[in-house]
């Protein structure tokens, strides 16, 4: 009799869900089903954008091309490419996670927004803020894409002079006592913790005093009472590893949920490996700006020097009090590949609680080409 | 093959749990590895000889009242032996050293680090192991010569091993190149090379020049502080603040100096560093 009763609460249970699921499904369920209900009617600039926006989280370049009032100024390849970056970069790899549109003004047949695109990447995420014109073409709204037009290398030969190191270990042939090769000599020239709301920061910088390249990495062990071992955790990609000779790196490792007051010393542990390397390419850092108060930042643009295509870049810079003491440590990817010759903005953000202590800043880059422009 | 002597060495000791129980085998004291040798024996009859010892085990039949000859090349492990001869029941034990030949055949030489600065005070160090053709580590004293041969010259230290080991230290010299580390003993050697490179740049300075819209910069040759040349690579920073913008490159040394254009900001100042070491700064223009 029970078993009997639970089979029909079970299923006026299922059929209720069913008629609420039909009645009012979630968008999510919708687009997975088929249908394309989640695309809004365009009625309103902002749905109009956030259509667009939505169509390029989905991949769906064709739909979202066609729905562009400005279609004829380019090709579709060219608006994926506008998207997803025409040379390899972070861009490439990117997920659109999520968007949000800011209206600026509306006519009767125009309109402006602010299209937020926050893409995520395995190294974390980047933001993007496109200003969106919108035109009314009875009585839907399209958008006119603001095309953001990538400089292209022409075909041509760049001659690469730049020096590189390899390295000859010893093989398994050879005798006990045979000579090995050095490792690279590193010092941390500074190293200072401090307590955040998030916990503890251990921040620093680190010298390759020799005159061979060096892989680098530094480990931090927080000791407190007793000798006991509170924490240990490595710099991950908040450093440049690869040390050319006299090269100088930050680096910053995060202690999530510690206090600082219960660290009685630190100790930390530097590693150098030996690596094949070449000291190309070389990148400019211009137009460093510091901007202190809300939502103090650093900006500057990138310029690529040499004559290969820089893939990936990731920004460093460290941020120093007037007596030159390291207040703290932070970093960009850059989403676009870096050209010759061709400058591309970066903007660091730093903490406005420390921005009042910065007296200076120093940048490096570090960076990745896959060697065949793509 | 391996379980053979496995087998041996377990019934040796087995029987040399006896020891005390048995008579001594006359032996020479010590023997040189890998020399023949004789055992005498007495007594008649057959008899079984087992040789053990560290990475060797021998097993021989043999006839009691005849010296059980050893060939050369048979023993040539150095270490003690236990030597048991073992007839029915009885047993006869005694031990036995061999050691290594005097003649040195092979060095094995540590020499450390393969890459130092110029101008280091007891900054190589090399520590040999001498070996006899048996790669037996021959712990008679020995002379054991080092020589180390640089741009400045050369030099040399005798030093008498000691329990198989010599070692020494010696200085860097004042003029980067490759070292030639060499150690000796009797008609043996073996040679390391030893990278001698320059230290940190010893001052800094850079020029500039205008070409066009941009300013040429160009340190003068970056030498360490006995005058070598910076190795190519080493990174020189240059740094341009015009007002609140500030601009820098690392720069790779190319042929011993680094260059760099930079805009041509009118009162901007222009400065280098490379690691620790900053150099001079100069000013463009007035404003």
């Amino acid at each position: 009799m029970k078993g009997t009763l639970l089979a029909i609460i079970l299923f006026v249970l299922t059929a209720i869900f069913l008629v609420i699921g039909y009645v009012s499904p979630i968008p999510s369920a919708v687009y997975f089903a088929g249908g394309k209900n989640l695309l809004q009617t365009p009625s309103t600039p902002e749905a109009a954008a956030g259509n667009i926006a939505y169509l390029i989280k989905v991949h769906r370049w064709e739909d979202a091309y066609n729905r562009l009032a400005n279609k004829a100024q380019f090709s579709e390849g060219a608006f994926v490419r506008d998207v997803t970056g025409r040379y390899l970069s972070l861009r490439s790899f990117a997920t659109l996670n999520k968007f949000d549109v800011t209206p600026l003004h509306e006519s009767a047949n125009n309109a402006e927004v602010l299209l937020h695109l926050h893409w995520s990447t395995v190294v974390g995420t980047f933001n993007s803020t496109r200003d969106v014109h919108l035109i009314k073409d009875g009585n839907s709204w399209k958008v006119d894409w603001p095309l953001f037009q990538e400089p292209h290398v022409p075909p041509q030969v760049i001659p690469m002079t730049y020096l590189r190191w390899t390295v000859i270990q010893p093989d398994s042939g050879d005798d006990w006592g045979a000579q090995n090769v050095a490792p690279p000599q590193v010092r941390i020239v500074d190293m200072r913790p401090v307590s955040r709301a998030s916990g503890v920061v251990i921040l620093g910088e680190m010298i390759n005093q020799d005159v061979v390249p060096a892989w680098v990495s530094v480990r931090a062990t927080l000791m407190g009472k007793n000798n006991s071992v509170i924490a240990s955790a490595g710099s991950f990609d908040m450093i440049s590893h690869k040390l050319l000779p006299k090269q100088v790196t930050p680096f910053m490792i995060r202690f999530p949920h510690v206090d600082l007051s219960q660290v009685t010393s630190v100790q930390m542990k530097p590693l150098a490996v030996l690596v094949q390397a070449s000291a190309s390419p070389v990148v400019e850092i211009v137009n460093q700006q510091f901007h202190p108060g809300a939502n103090a930042n650093l900006t500057g643009q990138l310029m690529n020097q040499s004559g290969e295509i820089v893939n990936f870049t990731h920004v460093l810079s460290t941020f120093y009090d007037k007596n030159g003491q390291v207040v703290w440590v932070a970093g960009e990817y850059v989403s676009r590949a870096l050209l010759p010759g061709t400058p591309i903005d970066f903007n660091i953000p730093v903490p406005e609680d420390l921005a009042k202590q910065i007296n200076s800043e120093r940048t490096i880059v570090s960076t990745y080409s896959t060697g065949s422009p793509l | 093959m391996r379980l053979g002597s496995a087998i041996v060495l377990m019934g040796t000791l087995i029987v040399a749990s006896g020891i005390s129980r048995a008579q001594n085998i006359q032996l020479p004291q010590k023997v040189e590895a890998g020399k023949a040798f004789s055992i005498p024996t007495s007594g008649s009859g057959s008899a079984t000889l087992y040789v053990v010892g560290p990475g060797q085990a021998i097993k021989r039949e043999v006839s009691l009242g005849t010296p059980v000859s050893i060939p050369s090349g048979v023993l040539y492990a150095a270490g003690e032996y236990v030597v048991v001869l073992v007839k029915g029941s009885s047993r006869r034990t005694s031990t036995l050293q061999v050691v290594a030949q005097n003649q040195p055949d092979k060095l094995a030489f540590l020499a450390a680090p393969s890459r130092l600065p110029v101008d280091q005070q007891q900054g190589i160090s090399g520590t040999v192991y001498v070996f006899d053709v048996y790669r037996n580590l021959i712990t008679a004293p020995l002379p054991i010569s080092f020589q180390l041969t640089d741009g400045s010259g050369s030099k040399q230290q005798t030093v008498t091993s000691s329990n198989g080991v010599a070692w020494t230290s010696m200085n860097s010299s004042g003029k980067e190149g490759n070292a030639t580390f060499v150690a000796s003993a009797g008609s043996v050697s073996i040679r390391r090379v030893i990278d001698e490179v320059p230290g940190e740049p010893c001052s800094l300075s850079i020029s500039a020049h205008p070409a066009g819209k941009v300013l040429h910069l160009q340190t003068a040759p970056v030498v360490d502080c006995t005058g070598n040349p910076v190795p190519d690579g080493t990174i020189v920073t240059f740094t341009e603040k015009a007002g609140d913008s500030i601009s820098t490159v690392d720069v790779p040394v190319k042929k011993g100096i680094a260059s760099i254009d930079m805009p041509a900001v009118n009162g901007a100042t222009f400065s280098v560093a490379s690691g620790t070491m900053i150099g001079n700064e100069i000013r463009w223009g007035g404003r």
